[in-house]
Parts: C-alpha cells; sequence; structure tokens
C-alpha cells in the first residue's frame, strides 16, 4: 500500500482528468439530450426522424467505436483543431465523443419521464391555447425532469465510468484507469492495492452522486 | 409451472453458453480449417498480428519476419511448423503472457532492455534494428530527429520509441498516443500528427502499404535489440534459443527472411550478424 | 395512457402546416451541409482542395480520399467476411452469449440475497453489487488479466500455475459489471410483484423458497424481461472493449482487416453497422416483450433508459412506486 501510496499524484492527476471529462461531458449531454427529446416529440416530422435515427444509430454503437471515430476520423474530416496542445485536443474530442453517445441515453430518459405525464396535463395545457413550445417549456419538461432525476443520475454515474474508454480508443486521455493500467505495467506497485486503490477513487467518485441524486428523486418526486 | 419453464430457459442458456466457451476462441484472420492439431507437444508462440512486414495477420496466419524467425527457432527446438500456436502478443501484454506462462516465447519486436531483464529472460538478439521515422511523401522539412521540435509525433501505447526522442534526446515534440502502428498512420495520413516513430523495420512495412503517401527519413538512430522474451529462469531455453539463431545467420535464413519480408521496399536491413548476449 | 407526441400539439391548420414545411425545407437544407461536410472531410477535399468549392473536381472521389473504391473493395471479397467478419463476430457473440447467461445468474444469486432476512446474506451482497456497479468495467478486465501477477503477490503462488485467457478476462469483466446491475433489476423486480401475492403463497404454507422461487420470481422475471434484454444489449456492446486487450472480437478484427488493408475509416463504418444491426434488433425483442406484457395487462417494469423500449404502461405502476427507485439506465 505504502508504493500506491507515494505515487499518490499519479492517482490524483488521473482522477482530476476523469473528472474534468465527465463534468463538461455532462453538461453537454444534458443540452444536446434536451435538445434531441424536443426534436423527437415535435410537430416536424422530419425532425421527429432524424432525432430518433441519431439515438437509435448512437446508442447502439459501442461507444469505443464511437471515440475511434472522432479520434480518427471526425478531426481530421473537419480539420478543425479544438486547443493548442495535443493533449488538450484528444480531451475536447474524448468530450465530443462522449457528449455525443450519452445525450442519446439522456434523450431516452427525458422521453420516458415526458411518457409519466398524465395525458390531462397537456390536454389542458392546449386547451388553454398553449403553443407547442410553450407547452414543452411550461408544462411538460418541468415536470419530466422531475421524474427522471434518478434515472438521469444513473446517466451520469454511467458517464463517469465510462471517460475510461476516452484512455484507449486512439485518444490516449491521460485519465485514471490509464493511469492504473500504466502502473500496474510498470510494477511501480503491486497491484491488488493499486486496484483497490483507484477501484475507491472511483466509488468515491460515484457513490456520493448515486446517494444525491436518490436523495434529490425523492425530494422533486411528483405525487400523483 | 411457469417456475419450471423459466428454469428450462435458464438451464438452456447456460448449456449453450458453455457449448459455446467450449469452442473456444474463434481464429480471426484464418479462413482455412484448423483440424490439424498435429498431437503431441505444441509449442505456443506470441508474435505480432498488426506489424506488416514483421508479423501481420494475412487471411490465414501470420506472416512476416518475426514470423519466420520464430518457425526457425521452433524447428530447432523439435517444434514442426503445424505444432506451433500462434497467439498475438500486443505491446501491452508482453510481459504478462510470459510471466503468466499463457506463451513460451515471445518474438514481436521486443527489444531487449534492462528494465525488461528484471521481469523476463531474453534470447538473442536475432535482430538489430534501428529507430527512425515516418513522415508524409510530400514533407521534405523532417530529416531527422532534431526537425522534430515543435510537430506532433505518433507513437503507440506502450511503446518507449517516443519517449527517446523527447526525453533522451529532449526534443521538444507533442505526443499523440495511439492503441496501435495502422491508427497512427491513419492520423500521418490526414495530418494530425507530423511524423510516426518506431524501429524502421515496423516503418518500412508500413511504408511499404503504401509508398505514394509515406516516406522514411532513412536517418536511423538508437539501436533496438530484438530479443526472444522467455520466461524469467529459462537459461537452458535461452541457450538453445541463441544456437538455433547463430545457425539460422550462419545458413543465410535470416537474410533470406528479411528479403522475403523488405526486398520489395527501398529498406536497407540490416544485413550483419547480431552480437548475441549471454543468457542471465 | 401515455403521452403520444401527437398530444403535445394540435392538429396543424394552414399556418401550422406552412411553418412545419419551413421547418422541414430548413432542416433538409442543415442537413444537407451537414452531410456535404461530412462527404468532403473524409474525401479529404474539405480544407485542403485546390480547386474551388463548387467545382466538379472537388466533389469527385478523391482517390487518396476515405470513399476511394480501393478503400471499401476488401469488403466485396469473401475473405475478409471469411477471415475476419464472421470470427469476429463468433467471439463477440461468444463472450456476449457466455457472459449474459453467468450475469443473469449473478444478478439472480445477489439480487435475492439482497432480500434475504439474514443480515450476514443481505449486507456482503449489497456490498459486491454496489462495488462492482460503482467502478468501471475497463478497470475489471485489465485488473482480471492482471490476476496470476496478484495471486503470485499476495498468495506467492508462483506464476505460470493457471492463466487469464482475453476470453475470461472480458466474460468475467462483462459477468461482474452487468450482472450487479441485473441484481438491481432482480430485486425492483421482485419488489414491485404485489404483496398479497406473497402473503397468499404464505397463507397456503408455502416455504419462503418456495414463495421466491414459485411466485415471486417468474412474475418478477416477466415483467423484467425487457429490461433484462436492454442490460443485455449493454452488454453486447461493451464486449467490444475486449479490443484493448487484443480479445478477438468484432471490432478488433476489424482493427486488425483495417491494418492489412489501410483502411481505418471505412472498416470503422462498417463495423457500426454490424453492431448498430445487431442491437436494434435485440432492442426490437424488448419493445416486443413489453407490448406482449402491456397485452396481458401486466405492468412491465420501467425500462432502462438503456433499452429502446418506450414506456408505454406508466399507468399500469403501483401509484406509490417511485419512478426512482427503480433501476436506472445502465450503459457501457
Amino acid at each position: 500500500m505504502e508504493a500506491f501510496l507515494s505515487n499518490i499524484d499519479r492517482v490524483v492527476d488521473g482522477f482530476s482528468w476523469t473528472v474534468r471529462l465527465t463534468l463538461l461531458s455532462a453538461f453537454f449531454s444534458f443540452i444536446l439530450g434536451i435538445l434531441l427529446t424536443a426534436m423527437r416529440v415535435s410537430p416536424v416530422p422530419l425532425l421527429r426522424g432524424l432525432s430518433t435515427a441519431y439515438v437509435e444509430g448512437i446508442r447502439s454503437t459501442p461507444l469505443t467505436l464511437v471515440l475511434l471515430f472522432c479520434g480518427l476520423g471526425l478531426n481530421s474530416a473537419l480539420g478543425v483543431s479544438l486547443a493548442d496542445s495535443v493533449a488538450m485536443d484528444v480531451f475536447w474530442w474524448a468530450v465530443i465523443g462522449l457528449s455525443a453517445y450519452t445525450s442519446c441515453f439522456v434523450s431516452e430518459t427525458l422521453r420516458s419521464g415526458i411518457n409519466t405525464i398524465p395525458l390531462g396535463q397537456v390536454e389542458a395545457a392546449r386547451s388553454l391555447g398553449l403553443t407547442f413550445t410553450q407547452n414543452l417549456r411550461m408544462i411538460v419538461v418541468p415536470q419530466a425532469l422531475r421524474t427522471v432525476v434518478g434515472p438521469l443520475g444513473s446517466v451520469l454515474i454511467a458517464l463517469t465510468k465510462n471517460t475510461t474508454v476516452a484512455s484507449v480508443a486512439g485518444l490516449g486521455v491521460q485519465e485514471a484507469s490509464r493511469e492504473m493500467k500504466l502502473m500496474f505495467d510498470q510494477g511501480i506497485a503491486p497491484v491488488l492495492p493499486t486496484f483497490v486503490g483507484f477501484a475507491i477513487g472511483f466509488l468515491i467518485l460515484t457513490l456520493p452522486m448515486g446517494y444525491f441524486f436518490g436523495w434529490l428523486a425523492k425530494r422533486v418526486a411528483v405525487v400523483r | 409451472m411457469r417456475a419450471r419453464r423459466i428454469n428450462t430457459v435458464l438451464g438452456g442458456a447456460a448449456v449453450l453458453a458453455l457449448a459455446l466457451t467450449a469452442c473456444g476462441t474463434a481464429e480471426v484472420g484464418d479462413s482455412g480449417g484448423d483440424g490439424d492439431e498435429g498431437g503431441g507437444d505444441t509449442i505456443t508462440i506470441g508474435v505480432k498480428y498488426d506489424q506488416p512486414g514483421l508479423g501481420l495477420d494475412e487471411g490465414g496466419s501470420p506472416v512476416g519476419f518475426d514470423v519466420d524467425v520464430a518457425t526457425f527457432i521452433a524447428e530447432e527446438l523439435g517444434y514442426s511448423a503445424d505444432q506451433i500456436e500462434w497467439t498475438e502478443a500486443a505491446s501491452a501484454n508482453r510481459e504478462s503472457f510470459l510471466q503468466q506462462g499463457t506463451v513460451d516465447m515471445i518474438i514481436a519486436t521486443y527489444s531487449i532492455t534492462d528494465e525488461r531483464r528484471q521481469v523476463v529472460d531474453f534470447g538473442g538478439p536475432y535482430y538489430v534494428a534501428q529507430q527512425d521515422i515516418l513522415t508524409q511523401a510530400d514533407d521534405s522539412d523532417i530529416t531527422g530527429p532534431e526537425d522534430l521540435d515543435g510537430r506532433v509525433l505518433c507513437s503507440a501505447s506502450g511503446s518507449r520509441s517516443a519517449h527517446n526522442i523527447t526525453d533522451d534526446m529532449e526534443i521538444d515534440a507533442e505526443l499523440r498516443e495511439a492503441g496501435n502502428y495502422s491508427e497512427c498512420l491513419e492520423l500521418l495520413g490526414n495530418g494530425t500528427v507530423d511524423a510516426v516513430t518506431t524501429d524502421n523495420t515496423i516503418l518500412a512495412g508500413f511504408a511499404a502499404q503504401n509508398p505514394d503517401e509515406f516516406r522514411m527519413v532513412n536517418n536511423p538512430f538508437g539501436e533496438e535489440k530484438y530479443g526472444v522474451g522467455l520466461p524469467a529462469g529459462s537459461t537452458e531455453r535461452c541457450e538453445e534459443v541463441n544456437a538455433a539463431i547463430t545457425k539460422m545467420w550462419e545458413e543465410g535464413a535470416a537474410t533470406e527472411y528479411l528479403e522475403d519480408a523488405f526486398g520489395t521496399t527501398d529498406f536497407a536491413y540490416e544485413e550483419e550478424v547480431p552480437e548475441l548476449e549471454a543468457c542471465a | 395512457m401515455s403521452i403520444q407526441t401527437s398530444v403535445l400539439f394540435d392538429v396543424p391548420g394552414p399556418r401550422a402546416r406552412k411553418r412545419n414545411i419551413l421547418y422541414t425545407v430548413l432542416t433538409v437544407f442543415l442537413a444537407l451541409i451537414g452531410l456535404s461536410i461530412l462527404y468532403l472531410g473524409f474525401n479529404r477535399t474539405l480544407s485542403d482542395r485546390e480547386s474551388s468549392l463548387f467545382s466538379a473536381e472537388t466533389w469527385a472521389v478523391n482517390p487518396a480520399g476515405q470513399w476511394a473504391a480501393d478503400m471499401w473493395a476488401p469488403f466485396l471479397r469473401a475473405d475478409t467476411w471469411t477471415g475476419y467478419v464472421i470470427p469476429g463476430l463468433q467471439n463477440t457473440l461468444t463472450a456476449a452469449l457466455t457472459a449474459s447467461v453467468l450475469a443473469i445468474v449473478f444478478g439472480l444469486v445477489f439480487g435475492i440475497g439482497r432480500l434475504s432476512k439474514h443480515w450476514w446474506i443481505r449486507v456482503p451482497s449489497g456490498a459486491i453489487v454496489e462495488f462492482f456497479r460503482g467502478i468501471p468495467l475497463l478497470m475489471l478486465i485489465f485488473f482480471t488479466m492482471a490476476l496470476p501477477i496478484v495471486a503470485w503477490q499476495v498468495f506467492d503462488v508462483p506464476t505460470g500455475t493457471f492463466q487469464v485467457t482475453a476470453l475470461a478476462a472480458v466474460v468475467t469483466g462483462l459477468t461482474l459489471y452487468n450482472g450487479s446491475v441485473l441484481a438491481e433489476v432482480f430485486r425492483a423486480g421482485i419488489l414491485a410483484v404485489p404483496k398479497g401475492q406473497s402473503e397468499a403463497a404464505e397463507s397456503i404454507g408455502m416455504s419462503r423458497t418456495q414463495t421466491m422461487w414459485t411466485i415471486l420470481i417468474p412474475q418478477a422475471v416477466t415483467s423484467m424481461m425487457p429490461a433484462i434484454v436492454a442490460q443485455l444489449v449493454v452488454l453486447l456492446k461493451d464486449s467490444a472493449l475486449g479490443y484493448i486487450i487484443a480479445f478477438p472480437e468484432l471490432l478488433r478484427s476489424f482493427t486488425l482487416l483495417a491494418t492489412r488493408e489501410s483502411n481505418v475509416i471505412p472498416a470503422a463504418i462498417i463495423c457500426a453497422l454490424i453492431y448498430i444491426v445487431i442491437n436494434l434488433t435485440l432492442s426490437r425483442v424488448a419493445i416486443w416483450l413489453e407490448r406482449r406484457n402491456a397485452r396481458r395487462g401486466k405492468p412491465s417494469a420501467t425500462p432502462t433508459a438503456a433499452g429502446g423500449a418506450p414506456s408505454e404502461v406508466n399507468g399500469a405502476r403501483g401509484s406509490d412506486e417511485k419512478p426512482t427507485e427503480e433501476p436506472g439506465p445502465h450503459k457501457g
């Protein structure tokens, strides 16, 4: 364990990348997820179709492949550089890939939340003359968000764990699991304490998230 | 009733799963049937599957220089060609494969280093490669490692080559790490990175695949002694391997294998007999 | 009843129809621009082109780009499929099926364990489930691969005593992770069976075990089927992580193929298509199961977001059941 603890700065460094990846991807996938959901229930058939195709397609593709595609294909195809240094460039491509992937799950969660809203609510809103966007903004989304707080928490937890894939799929972001593998390979510290140490690190991130979202979900639950 | 049905379904699924596992792992890149295990002893050798010229999965079994060398050594050790079981040895799992005994030996562009000698034994070297740089064909600015200052350099994860340039030679190049060299080549082809660096043998194989697109700088530096990786404490086996390697060079088989692998490229491979190192 | 999309807005009148047409045209326009950028980008004529943007030369298939015919030609040859794709698919399915069965067993054991009357079963079961649910699959795979080293470092078992193959590492990782998610699914499913069922069983003298296996689990499994299938889709997708430890599954065999043919991007696209077809089929099964349950008048558990099944039967849910207590989405 001492050998592991003497390398604690590497562990912390790895987890700092994990946290940054998680937070930024969570933010973008939430925005994109709401947009996809709005498209999915919109009056325009084409928008509905596009959103469905995107969500179903990306959701069925392994994350590894999505990230591989971002890191090896899209970056050069679009010919844009996202940052000056390579480390930040791959970081941002990882954020894009993770957001593109996670937004599908956010969208599906929101949609199932919308499905829990009683018919009468939206019918009442329509009979008051609310338009689609007003209906969505004032009636549907606020209630839907409250019912899906718990499941959204699970999406966030899954995202936290998924950031590990960014270390391998052609991107090589220096996040926690990569540090763990490097420490395994370089024989810096015995394997078991290293694994337990990194596992505790992830549990420190994910367990409180689970409890917080569970608590929040109970607090904001819609009584029906 | 329903409980029984569900149990039956679960049981059936379990049987199916076990049957599937019993079939084992299907050979990727193996289009022919492999019924002829040959009986008796087999030897498991780890080679690369993703390095053209050295060890490449070629729709049947791996082919390349490393594979030829491995076949020769195995024959000297008393195993015929069909008693060899090939396993893919990626850079990341070479040490653990040897430590665990997953493979009997590894011949996969495995450089002998003091660091690695602490965990595994090495026979050989059977070839001494040098490090070189691969760039886009139309990039004439890079003629050697010192030109990489401020450029982006790609290397595969688990490889030390890029660190030789950035750390040991203290050249200020930026590193982009990819999963393997074909990913590096993709990044080089689309201009995300300026150069790929690793052993000239590996680069030559890739350059030969796309001669119009890539150019080898041909300014080799350093030396990478390719050893035959063996589990720690196999001194006897190491001596046998060394004898086989000596014979391979004396008979001219080694040059023949190199000619097979790189004859069509303009890579000037080393024809000098490598100096064997003592078995620990 | 749930909200159908059409409930959110009125039947469009003449103005709304015009607006919709405008939006449609706008979307088509934007989508075309997006597709063109992608096409030109992968054609390598987007940023570093010599001809003007609208000349035919720019739009012709660039032999150096990703759309060049020889990049795709390998997929028209039979040996590509027999030598790489089909064995890879076989390995993916082997790993996924084995792990599915083991994960279901793991889930049943620990899901029921968490409901045990005895704290010494309940608490460890809960701890195990929470532990494996909280750490990334990739770490589990790396750790399983390193088990012989652990045995050597901790128990002085000489290395070489036992080996962990790549298949075993992938299956173990998938089993532990998805099994712990399924444990939660089963637990929630068993808890969702109306209380009267177990009371009735007890009143006719059935033991706790009998009640569990003949009354509760069959009902729970039926209602949880969509969620289970959804989790199996996740499992199948996650098996692609085997590519990192050189387990020759579908993605890995495409990587090897791409090395041989130097066509990384086309190979990735075809590989993605294969995954999409398999997973969409599985998702359809989940939806079909859901509908079947709905027809039979049984409430299906709310599907996880990872599943494709739209929740159309939420009205049938017990009013005291909070959505947050259900297993949330877990994906890989």
